[in-house]
């Protein structure tokens, strides 16, 4: 079968359906393995205890990019083939990034008030996530706000092509300004700098998020679907009144 | 450093992250029987996606493509 096959909404459904189980399974698996091994991960030597908020802080952060990285794609099968499926993706990726985002920037500043002596900074890594943050509110905002899904899905495409500008501002921005937030430590050239004792629960922690956001975002897509069908017969019910 | 000295920030992170995981978790899980009772509600009422509409309008027309 065709990947192109899958794009349309009622084998997508079916595909769903059998999927969601197995990863939301996946997930649960990933979640005990990587907390059982957070647990036992030794304190850092700078930073003692509080590195194992990092388990939590940086997969918000690559899920909330992801997450945007996912709207920008279906943004652009929404405004070059109109896709439905498109419009779909971005609605139900947009709370589920908003999310991630916001428990970055929560478990960050948690981290920082005892690292830094500050829970916020205004420095470029920061306010660039918290742009990310509002971003994703406002696409929010507009899907809810406009009442035709195909006139909204235009209007959220735009935000969302236009913001993605913000991604490899969030990305470099430790390198391109004084930053307090520290340089990147896990996908840099040369290799990762943190030890493997802490950087594997890490990378299992980053898994297991993962993992539950493809479950999230598939079960969200389910739940876009079926409310897209409510309306068309909701529809079809007053024409059947009228 | 100990792990009790900062003790209250790891556990206000993990349970600010298990927060938003169990909310997201509970909204999928309602949106998606919320959708599930409307959509039999709807059926109930003999109003199916292959029924066929009585007049079918242009604001009908495009909520079925959106469909």
């Amino acid at each position: 079968m065709p990947v192109i096959d899958f794009a349309n909404p009622s084998r997508f459904l079916n595909v769903a359906n059998r999927a969601i189980p197995w990863f939301g399974g996946a997930a649960v698996l990933a979640f005990a393995f990587g907390l059982n091994q957070a647990v036992v991960a030794p304190d850092d030597y700078q930073q003692g205890a509080t590195v194992k908020i990092m388990f939590l802080h940086v997969p918000g952060a690559w899920l909330g990019m992801l997450g945007w990285a996912v709207m920008t794609v279906a943004a652009l099968g929404t405004l070059v083939w109109r896709h439905p499926l498109a419009d779909v993706t971005a609605k139900a990726a947009a709370p589920i990034g908003a999310a991630f985002t916001l428990m970055c920037l929560v478990t960050g500043s948690l981290w920082g008030r005892p690292m830094w002596g500050t829970y916020w900074v205004w420095d470029a890594r920061l306010t660039s996530v918290l742009v990310l943050f509002l971003l994703y509110l406002g696409v929010i905002a507009v899907w809810r706000t406009v009442e035709d899904p195909s006139r909204a899905a235009r209007a959220a495409a735009i935000l969302t092509i236009v913001g993605a500008l913000d991604l490899p501002i969030i990305k470099f921005s430790v390198d391109w300004w004084n930053t307090l937030h520290q340089p990147a430590s896990v996908f840099r050239a040369g290799g990762p700098t943190i030890h493997p004792t802490i950087l594997m629960p890490l990378l299992i922690m980053t898994v297991a998020f993962t993992l539950l956001f493809v479950t999230l975002l598939l079960a969200a897509m389910r739940n876009e679907i079926l409310r897209r069908r409510v309306r068309t017969l909701r529809l079809m019910q007053a024409s059947a009144a009228a | 450093m100990e792990t009790a000295d900062h003790f209250g920030f790891i556990a206000a992170a993990y349970t600010a992250a298990a927060a938003v995981v169990l909310v997201l978790i509970a909204w999928v899980m309602i949106d998606y029987r919320a959708q599930r009772r409307a959509l039999a509600d709807l059926e109930r009422r003999g109003f199916s996606r292959r029924s066929e509409p009585v007049q079918a309008g242009p604001a009908m027309e495009q909520a079925r493509q959106d469909a």
